[in-house]
This record gives C-alpha cells, structure tokens and sequence, in this order.
C-alpha cells in the first residue's frame, strides 16, 4: 500500500522537534525543551503502534515521496518501506526513545545544555527512524551516518570534560572503518544490480547467480564479497570485535543516551542491516559463517571483560557488546528472527539495566562498584527493576531475555555438523559468564555494607518519579516482551517468527533432524548456565568470603590481567594504527605537505605578487608632469601609429 | 572668405602653446589656463569643420563642450583653492602625495 501522510510523521515529528528545540532551545525555551521533544516522540510512538497493528493485518508500505538524486542511470528517492521488520524496530525504536525523553526529565534536570541535549535526543529518534523506514540503501546510509553523527554529538554531550571529548572522536572515527566498507558494499550493489531500491535489488537477487570473481589473488563470488563489505559496516555499528573499543568509551555519554543509543537503538542497527539483507547474505555460506564466528567471539571476548570491569556502566557496556554478539551470531546461523527477536527483548532489559545504573549513579554520584553497596534498602524500585533486568538478561524463563536467548542457542545448536555445536557451546558458556557478571554487580551494588564515603550514605535516596516509572514500565518489557515469541517446543505458535517470516523466511523447517527431546535439554542446559553463574556470583560477592580476592589472586596471572586491561586491544590498536598515524601526520603531513607545499604555495603567489608591485610602483612617480609627458607622449605616438597605418593603406 | 586651413592652422598653434604650457609651466594655475586653451584650441577646428561642411553637428558639439568646460573649470578651481588652504603653495613640484 502507499505511504500515507501518518507514516511521514513517524519521523517528521522528532525531527519537527529538533528543529524547533535546535533553533530557539538555547534562548527561549530552556528547561521547558523536555515537553516538545517527548510530545513528539510520544506522537511517533501512537502512531508507530498503529503501523504494528496495520501491519499486524498483512498490510505492508512501500512508496517514493521524493526524488533526492536523479544523475543519469543513479535514480535515488527519499520513500519509505513499512513491513514487518521495520514495524517491529520501529516499535522498539519509539518505546524505548519515548521513556528515556521522560527519564531524562528528571535525570538531567537543571543541567546546563538542557534543551540542546533534548533537541540532540529528536535528531537521533529522527535519523533512526530515517535508517528503519528507509526504502533504499542510500537513505538507509544516510540514517546510518546520521545516528552516528547524534553518538558522536551525544557522548561528547559534556564537551569540557576532555576523556569525553576524546570518547565522542574514537567512537566517530572507529566508526569510519566500517563505513568505508559499507560504502564499498553499496557501490558494488549499485554495479551489480543498477539500483539501491530495496525491491528492484531484492527481486534481482531471487535466483541471481552470483558471479565467480578473483580478488587480490582469492578465488571467491561476488555476493560473498557485498556481504562481507555491508558486514563491516554492521562490525562497526554494533560494536563486534574488532572495532568493539568505542563502545565502552562511549559511557562517557550521560547515561539516557547510554540507554538509547549504545545499547538499545544505535547499536542494533548493525542486526537490523544483516536481518534487512538476509537475502544477500544467504547467497554466502562463507559470508555466513565469518558473521556467526565473528558473533560468537564478539560476545565470548566481551562477557570475559565485564567480569573484572569495576565501573558499573562498563560493565552493562561490555555486556551489550556480548548480546550484539549473540544476535549477530543467530544472523550467522541465518536464524534471523531470533536475531531480531533477541534485539527487541534485549531493547527493553538493556535499556532498564542502563536507567537503573543511572539511577544508582544520580543517589550515589559516583560509577565505581566498590564504593556501592547496600542500597537494596535506599532505592527499592530501582533495585528491583534493576534484580528483574538481570534475571531477564540471565535467561532465566520466563522472563523475556530467556525466550530469545533460548531460541538462539537452540538454532545454533540445530544450524548443522560440528560447526553449529562449537557455536553453541560457545554460546551456553557465554550465558553462564552473563548470569556471572550481571549479578556480581547487583551484589556489589544493592546489598551488603555501603562502602562509599560515610558522608554520602545519608543521601542515598530514591530517585524521582519521573526516572523510576520509565524503570518500571521497561520493567514490564523485559518481564512480558517474550510472550510473543513463546517457543513451538511448547505447544505456542511461535507468532515472532511467523511475523517476520515475510521479510526474513523461516529456519526451524530445515531443522528437522532434531528430536524434541534434544530441545528440551539445550533449553535445560542455557538454564542451568545462568542459574550457576547467579549461584557463582552469590558466593562469591554475597556470602562475604574472600573467594574474589582468592581467585583473582590465583589468576593474578595472565588471565585477569588479560581480562581486565580488555586484552590489550586499545594498546595494540595505539601501538599498531595511532602512533603510524600520527607519526605520519607529524613527520610527513605537517612538515612535508603542509610545511613545504601547502605554505610554499600559499605564501608564495602573494611573495612574489609583492616583490612584483615593489618594482612597478616606481612608475607611480607622483609628480604631475610625469605623468603629462606620458600622455602628450603616448598622444603623438598614437597619433603617428594612425598616420603610418593609414599611409599604409 | 579665409580658407579653412588658416583655421586649423590657427587651432594646432594654440593647441600646441596649450600643451607647452601644460608640460614647462610649474604653476597650477598656468597649467590649468593651458588645458582650456586646448579644450578652445578644439572647438575653433570643430566650428571651421562645420562651416566648411557645411554640417551643423561640429557647432552643437561646441556647445556643449563649452558647458561641459565651464563645469570642469568650476570642479578645477574648487580643487586649486583646497589644495593652496591645505599646503599653501600652487607650485605643482611640491605636491607628490601620490609617489608609489
């Protein structure tokens, strides 16, 4: 069906909302920004639940509403595309974006920036919804840059603070590494198939036989090289290894946005980009397999770092690091809707995690969890959404992060041979260390003694109503958000599944060599992980022993260490790419080209303009009769010159 | 009845006194003098052309450089009259304010 004027609102309003906040925030509106950018996300989000619900009766949108390039064959529109995937992200997009507008009422209230941070928080609603909605690979890149520039504008949101500035910049520039290959990607799409139309490319692919090329020596075929150039784009978005470092530094942010963008939204577009070219994507088994390992190392190399991380947002950051790899890993194995169904319930408990942490850091002002502790009995609601998220995180049924959790190691396990087993087992164990680290900072934080300064503990309080019914509606996410998606093994439909089954097809069915009783015990086996990771983590953090002092000192060698320096991959990227750099950028950019070429230009052409005008200035003589002997004498000559010509003739 | 070159003849030789004075003479007001005589110089050439043509043309041009002459001198001597108040002298040697 066509696009109507509502689905145009979708984003319109929260980039109405900048618009307005952006020009007359600074002067004007002040303090009272919150209620134009949270009307208009809360607008967006009605009408994006009536979008669901059309879609939800098998009406699909897909229309042009504006030509944006039209330059011999390249014919690229602004229009939009409303099916099932875009519904379900944009469901998730607008819920969470539309309770973080109302948690950052009472979370940075009175900060100085207020209405720029409101009008910053409606671009980035604006550009995600651009990057979902989008018809086409163009506008879906212009989202894509978009969402990062908000990151980037958001994390160095407290721009005098140095480690925030420099956070915003690695996180723009790690960004630039995947993006260069998405671009590639898209180039070699247009190449291909002569358009960046979802439907004209889509339709090409069904039954395109990709061609054989040969690149830099490698035999290999032209979908499998698209897929793993658009892949990279997806590596930098969400954050997987090897371009995972900005993430965490991302934390910088003020923790709304840490909620929103570095965990629930922005980052999971990367998912979005792999579920939206399943199609590509399953031309190439190669391409296919490099995503799940790169998944499945993403969330084992993440879950392995949080466990030792001691600031509270690290912690929840590396975690979302290792559920992007969960998802990407079901991409991998092709169970692309348990990807996509992990995202969504992810959205909700991740985002809690982060406005609970965020609620801890506003009583207690300070994100180390060794000066927490106790604060069960200071903030209760917080507490408690906060115990849910992480039993929800841990898979533990039937809370929503189990349904999907479960769903994906399931498809791991089935997706065949030795291969998918690996990544299972991978998998569990990560679920086990996820259970482990979630807990570890619940124990620290919410129970036993306060170890924070002494002054501090009389100001421990809850917070205000505004953050904590954000916390407890996301609450009701992260418990119900899985009942949608309750396993066939238990006699539901899977109705998730059979949503996105027009977009992104269906995998159980060629999974049909497994027995239920297989099922059932991988299903046991993902249980039984997080609930000895929360027994691990109350043994050791709950039943005051000295069991972390004792393990970290037996593995006080390489391990921890490994652990908590995060592998060293910061030092190794500074050793390898930024100290190359800027040693070129010293030695050769700045004394070679800028000094020599650039100067020597510049500064040269108005030189020798000068030392020209030095010597012809001399003809100025500023005598009068100077200048009448010049012109009686240019006078006769001219009259001569007439008189030879015409004597000539 | 004169022939018309006496007139040109006439003409060239106070054109040619006029660029005389113009270029040997140091006082402005000389100088100033001579540019008129150069600017009479041709309108005596341009009445002897029209009446020897026989062309009422030349004569109107006459006119109309007169008026434009009586302007300039009027623009000139208001410059001669500032510059003597400014620097007191009308010698034009002493007034290089434009030397390069």
């Amino acid at each position: 069906m066509e696009i109507t004027n509502m689905h145009m609102l979708i984003p319109g309003l929260p980039l109405l909302a900048f618009l307005i906040n952006g020009l007359f925030g600074a002067r004007w509106i002040k303090q009272e920004a919150h209620w134009i950018a949270a009307l208009a996300v809360a607008v967006s989000w009605v009408l994006s639940v009536m979008t669901l619900l059309k879609v939800m009766q098998g009406h699909t949108y897909y229309g042009d509403i504006y030509t944006w390039i039209s330059s011999g064959g390249l014919r690229v529109s602004v229009g939009f595309s409303i099916d099932e995937l875009t519904a379900v992200m944009l469901i998730v997009v607008t819920t969470v974006s539309t309770l973080v507008h109302l948690y950052s009422v009472g979370y940075m209230h009175g900060e100085e920036g207020y209405s720029r941070f409101y009008a910053y928080l409606s671009l980035f609603t604006f550009s995600m919804l651009m990057l979902i909605m989008s018809n086409n690979f163009l506008q879906l890149y212009f989202g894509w840059e978009a969402v990062g520039l908000c990151s980037y504008l958001l994390i160095g949101f407290y721009h005098q603070k140095e480690s925030a500035a420099r956070a915003g910049m690695k996180a723009f520039i790690v960004n630039r590494f995947g993006d260069f290959g998405f671009a590639l990607g898209l180039f070699l799409i247009y190449l291909t198939f002569g358009s960046l139309d979802y439907q004209t490319v889509f339709s090409a692919i069904d039954g395109w036989q990709s061609p054989a090329i040969s690149l830099l020596g490698l035999e290999t075929d032209l979908a499998t090289v698209i897929a793993l150039l658009l892949f990279c784009g997806a590596v930098g978005k969400s954050a997987q290894v090897p371009l995972h470092v900005w993430l965490p530094d991302a934390m910088e942010g003020p923790t709304p946005v840490s909620a929103l963008i570095h965990a629930a939204t922005m980052v999971t577009a990367g998912v979005f980009l792999l579920a939206r070219c399943n199609a590509i994507f399953n031309l190439s088994p190669a391409a296919m397999a490099v995503v799940a390992v790169t998944g499945a190392l993403t969330s084992l190399f993440a879950a392995t770092i949080a466990l030792v991380q001691n600031d509270i947002k690290r912690v929840i950051a590396y975690s979302t690091i290792s559920q992007l790899g969960y998802m990407v890993l079901a991409c991998g194995v092709g169970a692309y809707s348990a990807g996509v169904f992990h995202l969504y319930t992810h959205a909700f408990f991740k985002a809690l995690l982060f406005l609970g942490a965020g609620s801890v850091i506003h009583a207690v002002h300070d994100q180390d969890i060794r000066n927490m502790g106790g604060l069960f009995k200071h903030m209760k609601i917080t507490a408690i959404t906060f115990w849910i998220a992480s039993l929800s995180i841990s898979g533990l049924p039937p809370l929503a992060g189990f349904f999907s959790k479960d769903e994906i190691l399931w498809l791991a396990y089935s997706s065949g041979g030795s291969f998918g087993k690996m990544l299972w087992a991978t998998g569990t164990l990560v679920a086990f260390l996820t259970a482990f680290y979630s807990f570890r900072v619940i124990f620290r934080t919410f129970h036993g003694e306060f170890r924070g300064e002494v002054e501090k503990k009389d100001h421990l309080h809850e917070s205000p109503a505004s953050m904590t019914i954000p916390l407890m509606l996301l609450c009701a996410g992260a418990v119900g958000a899985g009942w949608i998606g309750l396993p066939a093994l238990w006699g539901f439909e899977n109705h998730f599944a059979e949503f996105l089954k027009p977009v992104v097809g269906h995998v159980a069915a060629e999974h049909g060599n497994y027995s239920h009783s297989e099922e059932w015990m991988i299903m046991a086996i993902s249980v039984a992980a997080g609930l000895l990771g929360l027994g691990l983590a109350w043994a050791m953090y709950a039943r005051k022993t000295d069991l972390p002092e004792r393990a970290a000192g037996a593995m006080s060698g390489v391990p921890y260490r490994l652990f908590f320096n995060k592998y060293y991959v910061d030092e190794i990227y500074d050793y390898l790419i930024i100290r190359p750099t800027v040693w070129v950028a010293k030695n050769i950019l700045v004394t070679v080209t800028d000094g020599l070429i650039i100067e020597g230009i510049v500064n040269g052409i108005p030189r020798s303009i000068g030392r020209i005008s030095q010597w012809i200035r001399k003809a100025q003589s500023g005598v009068l009769h100077h200048y009448a002997a010049v012109i009686v004498f240019g006078f006769f000559i001219m009259i001569a010159a007439s008189l030879i010509w015409a004597g000539g003739n | 009845m004169i022939p018309v070159t006496w007139y040109m003849m006439l003409s060239a030789a106070i054109f040619c006194i006029g660029i005389f004075g113009f270029i040997a003479r140091r006082n402005v007001i000389i100088m100033f003098i001579s540019i008129e005589l150069m600017l009479n110089a041709v309108n005596i050439n341009l009445v002897a052309m029209s009446h020897y043509l026989q062309d009422m043309r030349g004569q109107i041009l006459v006119f109309f450089i007169i008026a434009v002459a009586a302007a300039e001198a009027a623009i000139g001597l208001a410059i001669i009259i500032s510059l003597f108040r400014n620097r007191a002298t009308v010698h034009v040697d002493e007034i290089k304010e434009m030397e390069g």
